[in-house]
């Protein structure tokens, strides 16, 4: 006859067991395409067995209580008169804290790997109107690598619409296209309302703000056509706001990009 | 000639209609205001309810056909809207508030009975102004969060009803806050001792904090927003300098709060029931007392995790992060206590402790995927998608609305008199907690896969799974119907239940059912030990 503790034991090792085994086999997101993605996808694990743990853990203690505490047809009186265990309080606000505590300095971690700690281009002294501010954004480089390789595109939003110019090849093209391996910077703006530029399998999402530029930097890893969704509600075509971003190797992009530069005007 | 007042009387009996006329009258009797409350709510979440039904038919295929875009947007505004500002915030502080925090005090009324009425008899109107706005010009398009500058862009005249009407629910809030603080602080009994109050006074005390910290923000934002719309003004407007992410910041140190206002009481109220039905103690009363004021005082400082893909700098996105997972700690140690009540108990199982339990696991799988989403680089990927819709319908509908319904289930014998009928009672639980389930669980997938908030059409890829989740919001609104046939058939031949028919240590429960005007015959009876379960009743059943 085992006794009450090895039954407990035996019961957390198999909610570890079965979240684990779930967390680590069911995909629940989209393909990795970015950099980003396989950070995103590492957080997110530890995240969903974490988060398994807790709700198995607790669901099964609530429908035990009820069926093994249940009042049954003979019985009579009331439960013990147990008001409160200062010990159980103090290990179920202490545990808690320090799971919160590690999860937010990992996610500290993972934002800092996707390049979120970056300084941005951001103007400190908020007297000077000359200098742009650039108020959010992900980047995942610094500013200095950015002005040396890497293709930068302006982006502008528009009710229901997104339009990306190309300023190297002085032209503007409705589908974003992109090499792969390279790093992309992107200084986004919106002509009325607030879109937001989302990428669901690069895992990075910015909102695009009229009056106040944002940047979005990123690295693709694979070759293929992925949706650009406007993720912010912006009018009644809101949910046919799309565009592609077309990822592929660097010899079909030059040749796109070839085929569509213009000639700079000299005035 | 002169009338007579009795002054230890609120209101007088005799200028009252009497009956079921009472409540459609500027009634004083906070028992008649909390049931115009209830009623008023519920009416209102049956029009938010066809609301969802609308938007989850035209989710239902994934082009756009079963209404035109711009009442798509209409429809979603006015559900968000009615569901927050008309049905969950009033009919879980107003409704179950004005009914049991006098009980609970062992007062004979609120504070100020005046103020209570003006602020029920605010929602009405400016409930169905809401709903008539749609006849104008079109209703506000904006979501309920009227982010400008679309809000500022939209038809007007919708937008500038939506603004008033908030208004008016929002002053109707704060003079609700108002009178919940004034009664708990002022009118307990002599001789009741704060740490003696039922655990729902201390979430009304905390809510009520909330509302009147919070609230004249949002009401100065939405003023400030009006003057964009009708007068011009460039406060929010970008073409004129305006700041668009400043209005972010105002409306979500009001909305993230209200988020607060709809759990708290819920909180509160599950805390009355868990111990009754367990027949044990409520578990940790002391450090249930100041998780409550813990999550009163964190649920001020996270609002811009709204905010993590909008125009926040890093440092701020980091702040907001670890503010917000820390409301888990909190959180958490509420929902240990309710599992150590029902541990070592003597648990009927009724609709009452079904809907509870629900609650419990509804609001955990929610707590789990909020913790999730203040991490800002997992929030950057789901922000604005399903992901985002499916948590907190978790939080407001599993956790919250399964609580009133618990509520419901466990006072009606107290408000009417009546029993309700039980496995009618079961059978709306399981019917709710399916659907429920159903409908908004394949809703984290579609989020995480690509699916947008707010949207008319989607990709065909999604189909299937919106198809699920529309046959969830089918059995959620079935589910209604066991429901007021309960409430009807129970209310006319239900079983009588007695003055105490849970035995029952609450105040409430030590008077007759429905209780009279003055709530007890004599003086209102001193409760030391509201969750006192095996120490005194040990020997009765």
């Amino acid at each position: 006859m085992l006794n009450k503790n090895t039954y407990l034991i035996l019961i957390i090792s198999l909610v570890f067991a079965i979240s684990f085994w779930i967390g680590f086999n069911v995909n629940l997101l989209p393909t990795e395409a970015s950099i980003n993605a396989p950070i995103y996808d590492e957080l997110f694990k530890i995240l969903f067995i974490i988060g398994l743990i807790i709700f198995i853990g607790m669901t099964i203690a609530v429908i035990y209580s009820l069926f093994r505490f249940r009042k049954r047809n003979d019985q009579i009186g009331d439960g013990i008169a147990l008001e409160g265990n200062l010990s159980l309080e103090i290990v179920w606000t202490i545990i808690p804290s320090i799971i919160v505590l590690l999860i937010g300095l990992y996610s500290y971690n993972i934002y800092d790997r996707m390049g979120g700690m970056k300084e941005l281009n951001h103007n400190h002294e908020m007297m000077s109107s000359n200098s742009e501010k650039i108020w959010a954004g992900i980047s995942q480089t610094s500013d200095n690598e950015i002005a040396i390789n890497n293709l930068s595109i302006e982006v502008s939003a528009m009710q229901f619409a997104f339009l990306f110019n190309y300023p190297k090849g002085n032209f503007i093209s409705g589908e974003l296209h992109v090499p792969v391996d390279q790093k992309v910077s992107m200084k986004m703006e919106s002509k009325d309302v607030i879109h937001a530029f989302w990428v669901p399998e690069f895992r990075i999402k910015q909102d695009i703000i009229p009056g106040q530029p944002t940047i979005l930097n990123f690295t693709p890893t694979k070759v293929g056509k992925y949706p650009i969704i406007c993720a912010e509600l912006c009018g009644p075509y809101h949910g046919g706001m799309r565009a592609s971003i077309i990822v592929e190797e660097e010899s079909d992009y030059n040749e796109w990009f070839n085929k569509n530069k213009k000639p700079e005007v000299n005035l | 000639m002169t009338i007579s007042i009795d002054p230890q009387k609120t209101s007088n009996e005799s200028l009252q209609p009497k009956g079921w006329l009472r409540y459609f009258s500027f009634s004083l009797d906070h028992k008649v205001i909390g049931i115009q409350y209830l009623v008023c709510g519920f009416l209102f979440y049956l029009i938010g309810g066809s609301l969802a039904s609308a938007i989850r038919i035209e989710l239902a295929s994934p082009m756009s056909d079963f209404m035109p875009r711009d009442v798509y947007n209409q429809v979603l505004t006015l559900h968000g809207t009615i569901m927050i500002f008309l049905w969950i915030v009033p009919v879980v502080n107003g409704a179950f508030g004005n009914y049991l925090i006098p009980f609970y005090v062992g007062a004979r009324d609120m504070a100020f009975p005046r103020l209570n009425a003006v602020a029920f008899w605010l929602i009405p109107p400016s409930g169905l102004m809401l709903v008539a706005s749609y006849f104008v010009e079109g209703a506000a398009q904006a979501g309920w969060t009227a982010y400008p500058p679309l809000s500022i862009t939209t038809p007007q005249s919708g937008q500038i009803i939506w603004i008033l009407s908030v208004l008016l629910l929002g002053g109707s809030s704060i003079f609700g806050g108002i009178n919940f603080i004034a009664t708990i602080i002022k009118l307990r009994r002599p001789g009741l001792k704060l740490m003696q109050l039922p655990m729902y006074c201390w979430a009304m005390l905390g809510t009520s904090l909330l509302v009147v910290l919070s609230t004249p923000v949002l009401a100065g934002t939405l003023i400030l927003l009006s003057f964009d719309i009708i007068a011009n003004t460039g406060f929010f407007n970008p073409v004129l300098g305006g700041n668009v992410v400043v209005y972010q910041h105002l409306f979500w140190f009001y909305s993230h709060p209200a988020v607060y206002i709809m759990v708290l009481p819920a909180f509160g109220l599950v805390s009355e029931i868990l111990p009754v039905h367990a027949r044990k103690p409520l578990f940790g009363y002391t450090t249930m007392v100041f998780s409550i004021m813990g999550i009163v005082v964190l649920g001020l400082v996270v609002w811009a995790h709204h905010m993590f893909t909008s125009g926040t700098p890093p440092w701020m996105r980091l702040f907001f992060t670890i503010a917000t997972a820390f409301i888990a700690v909190p959180t958490g140690i509420k929902f240990f206590n309710w599992v150590a009540t029902l541990w070592g108990g003597k648990i009927s199982i009724n609709s009452a402790m079904l809907f509870s339990c629900g609650f419990i696991i509804n609001f955990v799988f929610g707590g789990i995927t909020g913790v999730a989403l203040a991490q800002v680089p997992f929030d950057i990927h789901v922000h604005d998608t399903y992901f985002v819709v499916a948590h907190f319908h978790y939080i407001v509908y599993g956790g919250t609305v399964f609580i009133i319904f618990s509520s419901i289930y466990h006072w009606f014998p107290k408000v009417t008199g009546k029993m309700l009928n039980e496995k009618l009672g079961i059978l709306h639980f399981i019917i709710t907690f399916i659907g429920f389930n159903l409908c908004f669980a394949p809703q984290h997938w579609l989020g995480l896969n690509g699916m947008p908030r707010r949207v008319a059409e989607y990709d065909p890829q999604f189909q299937f799974v919106n198809q699920i989740s529309s046959l969830g919001a089918l059995l959620m609104a079935i589910s209604t119907i066991p429901f007021l046939l309960n409430v009807f058939l129970s209310a006319r031949n239900g079983k009588a239940a007695g003055d105490n028919p849970w035995n029952a240590l609450t105040p409430e429960w030590l008077t007759s059912s429905p209780p009279p005007v003055e709530n007890w015959e004599g003086e209102a009876p001193l409760v030391e030990e509201p969750y006192g379960y095996g120490k005194h009743f040990s020997e009765q059943k």
